[in-house]
């Protein structure tokens, strides 16, 4: 077999493993639906008119997928260097509400353009700032992350809030907010669409960070402290320093997430507003096995679902978090195909 | 008591076993021979339910037995003892004996208790029920493992390797301890691969080969030979007749038979000690890291060209002395000299780049990643280094192609230098560690337990790498529990016991005894 048509092999196998997964779990979604008393096909049917046929749908469907990729590509450097951050809501929320205060008050002395490159800047500085804690409590006592983050999450989405309802406040509303950024002042949008260029910024970061993670003698070293700490011990990587490294650009992409749909989307931000992106990126990111080029499909289905499935929800009657449900029907299928893969070519001696 | 009837194991491209029959009797000492990957680990995971025959019927006391989960082989009375300790450390010794039970029931202690007293008294053993299991030491803790395959029943008793961690004095107690049993009747299995523990004390032996039984002497016959008739039978069996001996000789195995056959010094003193030392450790200790024995002032000097040996109990601080010296590990007090320059300080890149290596004992736990390709861990201390990478961009053609090379020159056996070193046999992961270590740069090179896990081929190749690299003028120091390894290609031999460096004795005729009494703690001869 040439070196070539291996290749090729390898991509099909590789997109069957993705593919029959997908098929499996929207059919079992269907069952789902069914036993519901909703026709499921009636209701597939609308998820995709809705966010992808339709030219409004479409745009929506493309601007939800701008925080999701900057927050995919944030998990993405920290999980390919073993570290679970799940802090992202947290730190997202707090580069949220930093930039949308910022925005309108800079935007009195600076030019629009600066205004969004501070903002952006500032985004990222309070996304990284607010993983510090954790990131030196596993730096130096290898405290577990998945719990500190967690909690500096809590903590940061009730900090948001605060300083919403006390500090940041527009006096010029009844329902506490931020003062709102005008529209013209917000990120431009792309050829005369009403997607803003936060999308193409994403995109970029997605791939950059993929080319950092495969490309890079950095990238390699995160791999190598992810994938088998004892052993960037033994090459003398400097361990601490790129557990923090590494905590502070994923934190850092996912406040620059909160940053972009602010100054792209919304102009100011509500208090107990909370999307909660940054775990519903998490399956997305495992789905694609920490991929940058695969998760920018996997976070157009799921944008595409999520947009389909809030309309579908008024208009069909099925819950907006049905969306979830198929989410992790993907999750289990993908787990089950990857689980016979493994077995059907299991196969070697015992250790002698 | 049990026996094997033609059976069968394949896995995929390989028949581990072939038609196998064997018979263990009540009584009998049976010793199972044969290199690695001659079956034996098969035959054993067959026995202990962990894998089931594809072919042929295992009997259990004449009947057909099916074992297909290690409680049913427990409960054939078939008590099995693994290389490796598997008890739980933090748990006392009674509790550890009492985690098979059933766990609807309540721990039973006083049962247990009388229990214990009674295997203690079958094995004439003497250990505390009480004490924590992590206080023991490595022998003790496998008297525990061999009371746990005995707990239930003592009808047939499986020692797979048991000696490959224990020292002179463990053994000769092992051996006392399988002979009691012996004689209240129990069926013993000992698998092992070291010529002289069969003869010492096998009644009956069997040598597989290839999956197959080769050659079984009984022992009628045993008792009437010799010496010398006993291991050049044993030998044919092995190497499969006198056209296998011609032809093992011919591909150069006659260091195999070697092996086999006891080692005796291969290399010619000739190492100059008046020119500056090229290593030098001055008092060097290091912080206690959980159970880990820190080293304690620890001095010696390294020349050129020179094979030191460190020997000693595994435990004694070996381990710090490699981390220590290889920069992965901070020292605490004294200082680390390379030539003339201080390299206490200097981390591990540092050192590398002065020519400073490292071979750990722990090849996959952390010498490799092993879910990542050969050709990465072959540059895996080299990242960001030039010309693998340009201002910190991989050129991955470069670092294939060199790989590629690597595993050309170093007969390294894999598909491809992008299969996941992970999937190597244990041979091949350590010839990639040797490769990326006694590489042309090298100028000091520390080895920790070199051959531990590999089969006398590829023992031999290690001890040949290690060879060649002295010759070429690097400094080596071999860390090794095998001391007739360091007797063979040492020119002095340290020995370690609790952190101390004992002594250092020069490997002449009766250095195997001085080095013997300072594994104990005696002081220096």
């Amino acid at each position: 077999m040439t070196a070539q048509s291996a290749a090729g092999a390898d991509l099909i196998a590789t997109t069957l493993r993705v593919l029959i997964p997908v098929a499996l779990a929207l059919v079992a979604g269907g069952l789902i639906l069914l036993a519901l008393g909703k026709d499921p096909l009636g209701y597939y049917g609308f998820v995709v008119q809705r966010s992808l046929l339709r030219w409004g749908g479409a745009q929506e469907t493309l601007t939800r997928m701008a925080p999701l990729l900057l927050i995919a590509a944030g998990l993405i450097v920290a999980f390919r260097a073993g570290i679970w951050n799940l802090g992202g809501d947290g730190q997202f929320l707090l580069a949220a509400v930093t930039s949308a205060a910022l925005a309108p008050a800079l935007i009195g002395f600076l030019p629009r353009g600066p205004t969004l490159v501070v903002c952006m800047i500032m985004g990222c500085v309070v996304g990284a700032l607010w993983s510090l804690i954790p990131a030196l409590l596993k730096a130096r006592y290898g405290v577990n992350e998945i719990i500190t983050t967690l909690m500096m999450s809590f903590l940061g989405v009730s900090l948001s809030n605060v300083l919403i309802k006390l500090v940041l406040r527009d006096p010029d509303t009844t329902v506490p907010q931020t003062r709102s950024l005008a529209v013209d002042d917000r990120l431009p949008r792309l050829f005369g669409t009403s997607i803003h260029c936060g999308l193409l910024l994403a995109v970029v970061a997605v791939i950059l960070t993929h080319l950092m993670m495969t490309q890079t003698a950095f990238g390699l070293r995160l791999q190598v402290l992810g994938a088998n700490r004892a052993a960037a011990v033994h090459a003398g990587l400097r361990v601490e320093r790129l557990t923090i490294v590494a905590f502070a650009l994923s934190a850092g992409l996912i406040g620059l997430a909160g940053a972009v749909e602010v100054l792209g989307v919304w102009g100011t931000v509500r208090a107990d507003w909370n999307p909660a992106f940054g775990l519903l990126v998490v399956p997305l990111v495992f789905l694609a096995r920490f991929n940058g080029y695969a998760v920018i499909g996997f976070t157009l289905f799921f944008s595409a679902l999520m947009v389909g499935g809030e309309s579908a929800a008024r208009r069909v009657g099925v819950p907006q978090h049905y969306v979830l449900v198929l989410v992790a029907l993907l999750l289990l299928f993908l787990a089950l195909t990857e689980y016979l893969d493994q077995s059907r070519r299991k196969t070697s001696p015992p250790e002698s | 008591m049990a026996a094997l009837r033609h059976i069968t194991k394949r896995f995929p491209g390989i028949t581990a076993l072939d038609r196998v029959s064997l018979e263990f009797r009540p009584g009998e000492i049976h010793v199972l021979l044969g290199e690695n990957g001659a079956g034996k680990s098969t035959l054993v995971s067959l026995l202990a339910g962990m894998q089931q025959p594809d072919e042929g019927e295992i009997l259990i006391g004449g009947a057909p037995a099916v074992i297909d989960s290690p409680r049913r082989s427990m409960d054939l009375g078939i008590g099995s003892v693994f290389q490796r300790v598997l008890l739980v450390p933090s748990l006392t010794v009674i509790e550890n004996l009492m985690l098979g039970g059933s766990w609807l029931k309540t721990l039973a202690r006083a049962a247990a208790l009388r229990r214990f007293e009674e295997l203690s008294a079958l094995l004439g053993i003497r250990i505390d029920p009480g004490a924590p299991l992590s206080g023991l030491s490595l022998g003790e803790q496998q008297q525990v493992e061999i009371m746990r395959a005995l707990w239930r029943d003592e009808k047939l008793l499986l020692l797979d390797e048991p000696t490959s961690m224990l020292t002179p004095q463990g053994v000769a107690d092992l051996g006392r301890m399988m002979r009691r049993l012996r004689d209240k009747g129990v069926a013993l299995i000992l698998i092992t691969h070291k010529l002289l523990e069969a003869f010492a004390f096998g009644d009956r032996i069997s040598v597989l080969r290839l999956g197959a039984v080769a050659g079984d002497i009984g022992p009628e016959r045993l008792s009437t030979m010799s010496e010398a008739e006993r291991t050049e039978t044993v030998i044919r069996m092995m190497f499969g007749g006198e056209a296998g001996m011609a032809a093992a000789a011919e591909r150069g195995h006659e260091d195999e038979l070697a092996i086999l056959l006891g080692r005796k010094l291969r290399r010619a003193n000739t190492v100059d000690r008046s020119k500056p030392s090229t290593l030098a450790a001055r008092a060097l200790s290091t912080a206690p890291d959980f159970a880990e024995t820190p080293l304690r002032e620890v001095s010696f000097e390294l020349w050129a060209g020179e094979v030191l040996g460190i020997a000693g109990v595994d435990g004694n601080g070996q381990k710090h002395l490699a981390e220590a010296l290889a920069g992965q590990r901070p020292v605490r007090h004294g200082r680390i000299e390379l030539g003339v320059t201080d390299i206490t300080r200097g981390r591990v890149p540092q050192r590398r780049q002065r020519g400073v290596r490292y071979v750990t004992d722990d090849r996959l736990g952390e010498g490799t990643v092993g879910t990542f390709s050969v050709a990465t861990n072959l540059v895996l201390k080299e990242i960001g280094v030039f010309p693998y990478w340009r201002r910190g961009i991989s050129n991955w053609p470069l670092i294939y192609r060199s790989a590629r090379e690597q595993i050309e020159r170093n007969d390294i056996r894999t598909p491809s230098e992008l299969t996941p070193v992970g999937k190597l046999s244990g041979g091949n992961v350590q010839k990639v560690l040797l490769a990326r270590e006694l590489d042309a740069d090298a100028n000091v090179a520390i080895l920790n337990k070199p051959t531990y896990g590999l089969d006398l081929h590829n023992q031999r190749l290690a001890l040949d790498w290690i060879v060649a690299a002295a010759a070429r003028g690097v400094a080596v120091i071999v860390i090794s529990t095998d001391l007739d390894e360091l007797l063979e290609i040492s020119d002095r031999i340290g020995v370690m016991f609790q952190g101390h460096l004992a002594g250092i004795v020069d490997n002449d005729d009766g250095a195997a005894d001085k080095i013997r009494r300072l594994m104990t703690g005696a002081a220096a001869a």
